[in-house]
C-alpha cells in the first residue's frame, strides 16, 4: 500500500488537527434498524466506525457482543449481507469491519478482501489473526486496498509491539486490558500503559479499545492515546432498545467527553 | 512434508497445512512461554523422571493390554484392548494433566482452567490440581452438566469450581470458548490445561507427546504378546483426538493401519472442511459462510465440531483413516463388551469398538489382530445408558 489509506488518512487528519478520535462499534445485523443506527452513530461525532460481522464463536468477546452476535445470526445475517449493506450506507466516515478469521478463510482471503474493497470498506480488524498468521491475508488486503488494523495487548513485549505497529494500517488497536470485550466500572491501568508505550513507536494513530465504557473513561484513555474504540457500552444500549436516536445520543456524549478533555 | 510422521511440527506449529496459532494477541505471549517451557522440559530427563514416576506410583501405569477372548471368538478377529479405563480417574486424560500441571508449576502458575465435555478431562484436571495444591476452574456446557451430573459432583469433591456454560450449543465447543475467555483475563497466574490435541500451538503437539505413553506402552506390550509383531490394525475414538494421537504416535512408524473413529454426528473428517477455530486451522463442521455447526452425539466427549490438526494432516496424507460410528451401534457395543468381557466401556471408547464390530470380516479380514484403545471406563455413562436402554 502506497501511503496511508482512507481510514488512516482520516484519523491522522483528525489527530493532527488536535482532535481525539472516536471509533464506535456496532454489530452488523443485530437489529432490524442497525444500518439506521450505524448512520446515526456515524453522524454523532464518530471519526470512523467499526462494524462487527457476527461469528458463531466470538472468542475474545464478552456477554454483550456475544448477545448482539447471536441476535444478528438469528436474524439470518450473513457476512455478505453486512458488507452489501455497507456498500450503500453513505456514512460520511470510513468503515472498518471486525470479524473472526474463519469467516474470512471460508470465503478466501482474496475474495473477502475484494468484497470489502468493492463495498468501500476501508479497514479490517481480525482479532484471532495475530501477526505471524496474518501474512497471507495482509498481502491480499493490501492488494485490494484494505487497511489491516492489528492489535497490541498489555502482555505484548516492546519489540513485538514495534513489529506489530510497523505492519498495522488504519490505526493501531491498543487492547486496554487483559480480558474480553465488555463494560468495566473503571478504566484499567493497563489502558494508559499501552497508550504510553505505543505512542512513541508509531506515526499511525493509536486507539484504545476493550473496557472503555463511559465518556469519562474515554477521556482518561485519550490522555495517553490518540483515540478510543467503544463497543459494548454502545451495543448494550442498542440491545436495550435505544434505537438510532438513543445510540446517537450516547455517541454525542462520548464526543463531548473527548472534546472537553 | 519432510521429517518423520508424527514427529515435531513444522515452523509455527504446522502439521502440513493444519495447526498454527490463531489466538488473540493477548494470548500470543502465553503460548510462546508455554512452547518454550514444554520444549525445555521435554528435553530434560529430570522432567521425564518426575512425570513417569507420578504416572506409575499415583496413576497406576503401565495400564495392561487385555486379550478379549469371547469377543474375538464372536467376531473372528483377534481383539486386544489397551486399558486406559484402568488408569487413575478412569481414563487416559490423567497423562496429559499431570504433564501440564508439572509445566504450570515450572512456569510459576498456581491456577488451572480447563474445559470438559464428558467430564473426564475435568475430573482429571481437578485431580491434578488437588495433587499439586493448585486452584482449578472447570468450564462445562449446561447440557453436559445435566447428562454428567455425577462427574460435576466428583470435580467439586476434588476441590474444583465447575462453571456451567450457557452460551452457544452449551456443550464442549462453548466450554472451550469460555475457558479461553477466562484465560485471557487471568493468564499471568493461570495455565490453560487444554484437554485434547487441539487449540493453538504448542497444545496439539504437547498433548500428543504427553499422551504418547499410551502408544509406546501398547506397542511394546503387543510385541511381547504377538511374538515381536505389531497388530494389523490400531483403532481409537476421536473427538479432539488425544487418546488416538497418543496411541497412533506409538505405531506411526510401524505397518499397522491406523483408524480413528468419530461420532457420526460430530465427524469433522467425514463432513468438515478446513477452517479456523479455537486457535487452530483444522477440519471443522461449518456452514457455507464459516459459522460453526453444532455436533451431536450420545457421547459428550465426542460432541465437538472439529478435530485436532494433526489428525486432519494424517487424514490428508493417508497415514490414518477416519470413520464414523452411529449412536445406536455404540449403545449396542456398550452392552456387548460388558456382557462378553466384563468391561463397561465409556461411550467414547465404545465408538472405536463399534467400528471393529461392524467391520470384522469385512474391512478387517477374518483372523487379523486389532488393538483398540479403551480410552475410559463407562461408569459415568451408566445412568444415561439405563435411560436409553429402558
Amino acid at each position: 500500500m502506497s501511503g496511508p489509506g482512507a481510514l488512516e488518512s482520516r484519523l491522522r487528519d483528525g489527530r493532527d488537527a488536535g482532535r481525539k478520535l472516536l471509533v464506535p462499534y456496532v454489530t452488523g445485523g443485530m437489529t432490524d434498524d442497525w444500518l439506521d443506527t450505524l448512520r446515526a452513530v456515524a453522524g454523532a461525532g464518530a471519526d470512523a466506525v467499526e462494524v462487527g460481522i457476527p461469528f458463531s464463536d466470538p472468542m475474545i468477546d464478552g456477554p454483550t457482543i456475544q448477545a448482539s452476535s447471536l441476535a444478528a445470526l438469528e436474524r439470518g445475517t450473513t457476512p455478505l449481507a453486512v458488507i452489501d449493506a455497507l456498500a450503500g450506507a453513505d456514512l460520511g466516515v470510513p468503515v472498518a469491519v471486525m470479524t473472526y478469521y474463519n469467516l474470512v478463510y471460508r470465503a478466501g482471503d482474496r475474495r473477502f478482501a475484494r468484497w470489502l474493497a468493492d463495498a468501500g470498506v476501508a479497514g479490517a480488524i481480525i482479532p484471532d489473526l495475530p501477526l505471524e498468521e496474518s501474512g497471507d491475508w495482509r498481502l491480499e488486503a493490501a492488494d485490494a486496498g484494505v487497511e489491516t488494523v492489528l492489535l497490541v495487548a498489555p502482555s505484548t513485549p516492546d519489540d513485538r509491539a514495534r513489529a506489530i505497529c510497523a505492519e498495522s494500517h488504519g490505526f493501531v488497536y491498543g487492547v486496554g486490558l487483559m480480558g474480553v470485550t465488555g463494560e468495566r466500572a473503571e478504566l484499567a491501568a493497563t489502558a494508559g500503559e499501552v497508550g504510553r508505550r505505543l505512542g512513541p513507536m508509531t506515526e499511525t494513530p493509536v486507539c484504545i479499545g476493550i473496557g472503555v465504557s463511559t465518556a469519562a473513561q474515554a477521556a482518561e484513555a485519550c490522555r495517553e492515546a490518540d483515540g478510543v474504540v467503544v463497543g459494548s457500552a454502545l451495543v448494550r444500549r442498542i440491545l436495550d432498545g435505544a434505537g438510532p436516536e438513543g445510540a446517537a445520543a450516547f455517541v454525542a456524549e462520548l464526543r463531548s467527553g473527548l472534546d472537553g478533555a | 512434508m519432510s521429517g518423520p510422521v508424527m514427529g515435531e511440527p513444522g515452523p509455527g506449529g504446522r502439521f502440513g497445512e493444519f495447526g498454527g496459532r490463531f489466538v488473540p494477541e493477548s494470548l500470543v505471549p502465553a503460548c510462546q512461554e508455554l512452547e518454550a517451557a514444554f520444549s525445555e522440559a521435554w528435553a530434560d530427563p529430570a522432567f521425564h523422571g518426575e512425570f513417569e514416576e507420578i504416572l506409575t506410583d499415583y496413576g497406576g501405569r503401565p495400564t495392561p493390554v487385555t486379550e478379549c477372548r469371547r469377543l474375538s471368538e464372536r467376531l473372528g478377529v483377534r481383539v486386544l484392548l489397551k486399558r486406559e479405563d484402568l488408569a487413575h480417574t478412569g481414563s487416559h486424560k490423567l497423562n496429559n494433566v499431570i504433564g501440564q500441571a508439572l509445566l504450570a508449576r515450572r512456569m510459576g502458575k498456581p491456577r488451572l482452567v480447563a474445559e470438559t465435555g464428558a467430564g473426564q478431562h475435568g475430573v482429571a484436571s481437578a485431580t491434578a490440581a488437588a495433587l499439586f495444591g493448585m486452584e482449578c476452574t472447570v468450564y462445562m456446557g449446561e447440557v453436559d452438566v445435566e447428562r454428567q451430573a455425577l462427574n460435576v459432583f466428583r470435580m467439586e469433591l476434588l476441590g474444583a469450581e465447575v462453571v456451567p456454560v450457557s452460551s452457544g450449543s452449551r456443550t464442549l465447543k462453548d466450554a472451550v470458548n469460555e475457558a479461553m475467555r477466562d484465560w485471557v483475563a487471568t493468564v499471568e497466574r493461570t495455565h490453560y490445561c487444554l484437554g485434547s490435541v487441539m487449540g493453538p500451538h504448542p497444545y496439539p503437539w504437547m498433548v500428543r507427546e504427553l499422551q504418547r505413553i499410551v502408544g509406546d506402552e501398547a506397542r511394546e506390550q503387543c510385541r511381547v504378546r504377538l511374538g515381536g509383531a505389531d497388530p494389523d490394525w490400531v483403532v481409537a475414538c476421536v473427538g479432539g483426538g488425544s487418546n488416538a494421537a497418543g496411541t497412533f504416535a506409538g505405531f506411526a512408524d510401524t505397518d499397522a493401519a491406523l483408524v480413528g473413529v468419530e461420532a457420526a454426528g460430530g465427524s469433522a473428517v467425514g463432513k468438515g472442511v478446513p477452517g479456523v477455530l479455537h486457535g487452530m486451522k483444522s477440519l471443522l463442521l461449518q456452514d457455507e459462510w464459516g459459522q460453526i455447526l453444532e455436533a451431536h452425539s450420545i457421547s459428550a466427549g465426542l460432541d465437538y465440531p472439529g478435530i485436532g490438526p494433526e489428525h486432519a494432516h494424517l487424514a490428508a496424507i493417508g497415514r490414518a483413516r477416519y470413520v464414523q460410528a452411529e449412536d445406536g451401534e455404540v449403545l449396542e457395543v456398550f452392552k456387548l463388551l460388558s456382557e462378553t468381557e466384563g468391561i463397561i466401556p465409556a461411550f467414547e471408547s465404545a465408538h472405536a469398538l463399534a467400528w471393529v464390530v461392524r467391520e470384522a470380516g469385512k474391512a478387517i479380514p477374518t483372523g487379523d489382530t486389532v488393538l483398540v484403545t479403551l480410552s475410559g471406563r463407562g461408569d459415568k455413562d451408566v445412568a444415561q445408558a439405563r435411560e436409553m436402554l429402558r
